[in-house]
């Protein structure tokens, strides 16, 4: 079974098709990465794989459990349990510390431990950082910290919308090898870009075009290796 | 760490580390609970205020005799009914018949410094007030008639009761002769004016009677309920007195202190009233800018029941804080208006403190309801959207 599987799923405002017939399919481990132009439909999708929004029509099997036909309040348990979000903005709570922010994420899951949290933020490498505020961090500074929240819950999928989209060429390059981190480590990630060398380094790149999968591209050269870090 | 740990690091982290935005709402918060403790304050203190007032108007009770006269042991034991704290006054008077140069003239014996008290308002219009033995204080109505005036001598005489018969047959009675110094002439615009004021000593010996008195004027600091209670009590206990109420006083005293409360009351509720839109628009506003921070925590998984556990425990810590520095605020607001209007310091209520943290945490939690309800509108799908 499919960690998360799209059933010819439709998002239909008015007219307007965001979503037309989107059939997926994103197995355990994966790393997948989805282009397309703006206003081709990728908001959309990131929302519904999100659990932010349902689908006009058809089936989202998150884990087997088909997330179109639950409620919003079991929507947002099912985001909490089983999805990392980082986001183009960085999105940080802005009164609270880089390792408040992160546990932010635990108060919500479970139960906040700063232990794991700083941990958590030595991974990305922020761990001299922690006690800071996102004003006194740099946007790749709060992308990592965004990165430090979205894994702290162990989370079935890591959904990065634009995650590079704000930031330099050097802290650009530090996000994506924390995603290779990840992926070795078995996390699933869906990356959704404009970037094309974000994009390439993913396993598989959907492209989307009004609202259709235009097409899909295996990296044949996936080494799964740390790209930059390692050169 | 405990959740609730983290519940408080982060609603404290929120009003902290975001002062200058907060500093409006805790502002106008202090400020409500500042008036609402204030003129509570007020509204409590003004009977006793007034009651200071009032007593400037004389005696609000009177111990009369049930049956003839009364011993100044009778009065002692009416005056232990009322609270020694509330005692302005009691005045004991006598009255007999008197002659000056041979007219009949009432006389009363008193107890100088008590009928001061009991009686602020009598006008010494020339001369001083009556202090030993031996002095007259005159009503202007004698000194006209006699055409008396301070610094005189003159003689009383009085007929003892055993010489009265005398009296009655033209017999030659011996009368009681003691001559007095005119201190003073009064004015108060009634029956006073008619009489002459000596010391109760003076005027047990010039009739040779001690002991007996007709008549107490009290002038007690309370209300006219408790008045009532007061009266009651010295009836009950001494039964050859009759303690009554002088109602022109004691109800006019009551009509004035009823409207004064409603007064600050409909003021305390109108700015109860005022603050909760004040606070209100402003968690609207806190809420409104707040939006994407809102987005993102429900897109990180935060329910509405937690949304609204956030946004109403920051709301409540900030009552929490408006509410101590208001109710220190309010006991300066209120001795200020006391001094200036009443000219005496206000009694501090320590459980006006706890009140009035209490009011503004749940007027504070209150207003807050509707803009935090909207909060949890909020569509986590915003923040994704990169708005």
């Amino acid at each position: 079974m499919s960690l998360l599987e799209l059933k010819n799923v439709y998002k239909i405002y008015g007219e307007l098709h965001a979503l037309d017939d989107v059939s997926l399919k994103v197995e355990k481990g994966e790393w997948v990465s989805i282009m397309g132009p703006s206003g081709s439909g990728k908001s959309t999708m990131m929302n519904i794989i999100g659990c932010m929004d349902k689908p006009s029509k058809g089936e989202v099997l998150l884990d087997g459990v088909d997330i179109s036909k639950e409620s919003s309040k079991n929507l947002t348990t099912i985001r909490r349990d089983k999805i990392g979000l980082i986001f183009q903005q960085f999105h940080l709570v802005n009164y609270l510390t880089a390792v408040e922010n992160v546990m932010l994420a635990q108060y919500y899951h479970s139960i906040p431990d700063e232990k794991e949290a700083l941990e958590a933020l030595e991974r990305v490498g922020l761990a001299d950082r922690a006690k800071h505020l996102p004003s006194q961090l740099s946007g790749g500074e709060q992308q990592r910290v965004c990165v430090a929240r979205a894994l702290i819950n162990y989370p079935e999928i890591i959904l990065a919308d634009e995650p590079t989209g704000n930031l330099d060429e050097a802290n650009e390059e530090i996000v994506v090898d924390l995603f290779h981190k990840l992926h070795n480590e078995g996390t699933t990630l869906i990356v959704v870009t404009h970037d094309p060398e974000v994009a390439e380094v993913a396993q598989r790149r959907l492209v989307l075009r009004n609202g259709k999968l235009a097409k899909e591209v295996i990296n044949e050269n996936f080494t799964g290796k740390i790209r930059f870090t390692d050169q | 760490m405990k959740k609730r740990r983290m519940f408080i690091r982060m609603i404290t982290a929120s009003l902290m580390r975001r002062r200058s935005r907060m500093i409006v709402a805790l502002l106008s918060i202090a400020i409500g609970a500042t008036i609402l403790s204030g003129l509570v304050s007020i509204y409590y203190d003004v009977p006793r205020q007034l009651g200071a007032e009032f007593r400037n108007y004389g005696a609000n009770m009177i111990m009369t005799a049930a049956d003839g006269s009364f011993t100044s042991a009778d009065m002692e034991k009416g005056k232990k009914a009322v609270p020694s704290a509330e005692l302005v006054g009691a005045a004991p008077y006598r009255y007999e018949n008197i002659r000056l140069r041979e007219n009949p003239v009432v006389a009363a014996g008193t107890d100088p410094e008590q009928a001061r008290a009991a009686s602020p308002y009598w006008l010494i219009d020339d001369g001083e007030w009556l202090q030993n033995s031996g002095e007259l204080l005159i009503g202007a109505k004698v000194a006209d008639s006699f055409r008396l005036k301070v610094g005189d001598d003159i003689e009383l005489s009085f007929t003892p009761e055993a010489e009265r018969e005398a009296a009655a047959e033209n017999k030659t009675a011996d009368d009681n002769y003691k001559t007095f110094r005119i201190v003073g002439i009064l004015k108060t615009g009634g029956t006073e004016e008619e009489y002459v004021y000596m010391t109760m000593g003076d005027l047990e010996e010039l009739t040779g009677v001690s002991d007996k008195i007709d008549l107490v004027e009290l002038s007690v600091s309370a209300s006219s309920d408790k008045l009532g209670e007061y009266a009651e009590d010295i009836n009950l206990s001494v039964p050859s007195v009759h303690a009554s109420l002088v109602k022109r006083v004691t109800a006019s005293e009551t009509t004035v202190l009823s409207k004064l409360q409603a007064l600050v009351l409909l003021v305390t509720v109108v700015v109860l009233a005022l603050t909760m839109i004040c606070v209100a628009t402003t968690m609207t506003a806190v809420v409104a800018e707040r939006r994407r921070e809102i987005g993102l925590r429900k897109a990180i998984g935060a329910s509405n029941s937690s949304i609204i556990k956030e946004f109403m425990g920051e709301s409540m810590l900030l009552g929490f804080f408006g509410g101590t520095v208001g109710s220190v605020l309010g006991y300066v607001f209120a001795s200020q208006v006391s001094i200036r209007v009443f000219s005496s310091s206000i009694s501090f209520r320590p459980l006006l403190v706890p009140i009035t943290i209490i009011i503004s945490i749940i007027v504070t939690g209150l207003s807050s309801l509707m803009p935090i309800r909207s909060a949890t509108e909020v569509d986590p799908a915003l923040v994704l959207k990169g708005e």
